[in-house]
């Protein structure tokens, strides 16, 4: 663990924009996004954190800010330590970071899935399309604001939308999911409710 | 009248390279014998050999990440079981120590050494199923029905244990769902004892095998350094003579106790791979036995999880304060302290992965799985350009990947 530790505390004095974050297991440090790659070059070539396990895109909701996070887990494979590193989007609108994949080839798919998700734009990426969704989807899926239940969409093939005359529609709901919701301490609140996100006999199905 | 022919000189033009061949593009998959589920690699070909291959997935994505959103802890684990649904106990064992670890919860040495017996006694059934797939796609189809033969009588322990076959979601949060009936390890020991001798029949069908030789050694080479820097893992990553194994570098559910060894390829292509699961499985039986040997008596959860354990059903009906947990539990879920983690576990396809992000109580706000076959799937591109379609083959074979997890 030292090591991760030791790698922590030199990019903090490295780059006064890196902070420590808060964690429950591995050291962890949020950097300026404009800081990332060079913190994450740093980890690579002279910390030894040479493999990356793991992008992900975090999405604090509506209205958050910041609303979108990248985060990223780095393993050594001599120290066997990870370091999670965490760089937030400046703008919601239109979320962005550089792009890892010249670091990392591995980092291709995990950014293609982040964007794919959350609309995370990685910037210098090689290929940035869709890698889940097909190409065209017009929605990001994670991100807070998108139902469960899914949103009606038109099939890609308009060949196959025409003899079947179908889509992707959303899944019946009967007015669920019934979920507690995170971060509720009072009991009302934390109380599991129908979050609502499709249509009951009462409420109509969306788009009808 | 004679008529003069020009006889073009065809050797001289190849040469020149006057003769531009076609570029073919052909989509192999999504429903290909081979790819192993739906997989659908776009290839790009110049008669025979692949200059381009471009892996298109997502068609078994159901959204896993979204689901457990909105969900409590404990409702999740079924759908763990539909990640790397040939090895669901393992899944089920990495899920829940991702989420221990941030509720903060030990749990007992019996149920360390259960999930443990449980999560090799997957590895084996995951591996012999790999094996078989893979002797199919390079034409060895005689493996398959012996390893077959072998993972059923897992699946026959898997049954008696869990309830189910295939999807076992055995663990809880804080514990497992239920203690080992009597003499399921005595059968367990059985099943070891009879299948070493019959795993090395079923290898000598491949190992020195010139036809299964001839197909895999030399082909699919991955070299170290770019086996690090996709994010390999597991058996593909070790083929390519990269000693991390995460049971042994960062032990968990007390691997640290056992003894075994970690197998490495040299050359790192497809037959170095075969060799890294073969030996695994023995390897594996190795840690069941002394797992078994050394079974802890005790409780199969934790006492301390008392708001992410369910009451026993007894209490529940009896007892006020357990029904009072119960309906907590069952209403609200077991209320988890905010804060994120990370956690990998040595998943048969290799490191699985949860990030639980946590703002506190019973819905994760943010669960991303980080899945290995999604990560050892990227080098395709890499991996098969040069190779022949032929090649293709062995060398998905040889990754033994699994889509309900690269997709999820």
């Amino acid at each position: 663990m030292s090591a991760a530790l030791d790698a922590v505390r030199a990019l903090k004095a490295r780059w006064p924009g890196a902070t420590d974050r808060a964690t429950l297991d591995h050291p962890a440090v949020n950097v300026p996004a404009s800081d990332l790659l060079a913190v994450l070059r740093s980890l690579k070539e002279e910390h030894g954190f040479d493999v990356l396990e793991d992008v992900s895109g975090v999405d604090w909701g509506v209205g958050s800010s910041p609303r979108f996070t990248v985060v990223y887990h780095v393993l050594s494979t001599t120290g066997h330590d990870y370091v999670r590193v965490a760089a937030d989007c400046a703008d919601a609108g239109a979320p962005e970071v550089p792009s890892a994949a010249a670091l990392w080839p591995g980092a291709d798919w995990h950014e293609r899935e982040a964007y794919d998700m959350y609309g995370i734009r990685f910037t210098g990426h090689p290929d940035l399309r869709r890698i889940l969704m097909w190409d065209g989807y017009p929605h990001f899926p994670l991100r807070k604001d998108f139902p469960l239940s899914g949103v009606p969409t038109e099939l890609p093939d308009a060949e196959v939308v025409a003899e079947t005359k179908t889509g992707a529609i959303a899944a019946p709901m009967a007015g669920g999911p019934f979920v507690a919701s995170p971060g509720g301490i009072n009991m009302t609140e934390a109380e599991p409710r129908a979050k609502d996100e499709s249509w009951t006999e009462r409420h109509p199905k969306p788009g009808t | 009248m004679a008529v003069e022919h020009t006889i073009p000189d065809t050797a001289a033009k190849h040469a020149q390279g006057a003769f531009e061949t076609e570029r073919m593009s052909i989509s192999m998959g999504p429903s290909h014998p081979s790819t192993h589920g739906v997989l659908r690699l776009q290839l790009e070909l110049d008669g025979e050999v692949v200059t381009k291959a471009d892996p298109v997935i997502g068609y078994l994505h159901r959204g896993d990440e979204k689901i457990a959103e909105n969900m409590t802890y404990n409702q999740f684990v079924p759908y763990t079981d539909r990640l790397d649904y040939l090895a669901p106990l393992a899944n089920n064992m990495a899920y829940a120590i991702a989420v221990e670890r941030l509720a903060k919860l030990e749990v007992p040495p019996r149920c360390q050494a259960i999930r443990v017996i449980t999560a090799e006694m997957a590895r084996i059934s995951s591996h012999l199923m790999g094996l078989g797939a893979f002797g199919i796609d390079v034409g060895a189809w005689t493996v398959f029905l012996y390893s077959f033969t072998e993972r059923e009588k897992l699946y026959k322990l898997f049954e008696e244990l869990t309830g189910a076959r295939f999807t076992t979601s055995y663990t809880r949060i804080g514990g497992v769902a239920r203690d080992v009936p009597p003499g399921w390890t005595d059968r367990v020991l059985a099943f070891c004892d009879q299948f070493l001798p019959q795993l090395e029949e079923i290898l000598s069908l491949l190992t020195r095998n010139k036809i299964f030789t001839d197909r895999t050694a030399g082909v699919g080479v991955i070299s170290r350094e770019d086996a690090i820097a996709y994010g390999l893992t597991g058996p593909n990553l070790r083929g390519s003579g990269v000693p991390l194994d995460l049971r042994k570098d960062r032990p968990y559910s007390g691997y640290e106790q056992y003894e075994f060894d970690v197998p490495v390829g040299s050359r790192g292509d497809a037959y170095d791979r075969y060799l890294v699961r073969a030996e695994e499985m023995r390897q594996s039986v190795r840690i069941i036995r002394q797992a078994i040997a050394g079974l802890p008596a005790g409780k199969w959860y934790a006492e301390d999880a008392r708001r992410i354990f369910a009451p026993p059903k007894d209490k529940v009906l009896t007892s006020m304060e357990e029904l009072i947990q119960d309906f907590m539990l069952v209403t609200e879920g077991p209320q988890m302290p905010a804060g994120e983690v990370y956690f990998e576990a040595e998943n048969p396809k290799g490191a699985l992965g949860f990030y639980v992000v946590s703002k506190g109580g019973g819905v994760p706000w943010r669960l991303k799985i980080r899945s290995p076959s999604f990560c050892n799937l990227s080098i395709l591109p890499r991996v098969c350009v040069g190779a022949m379609v032929s090649d293709v083959v062995a060398i998905l074979g040889s990754f033994d990947f699994v889509m309900g997890e690269c997709d999820r």
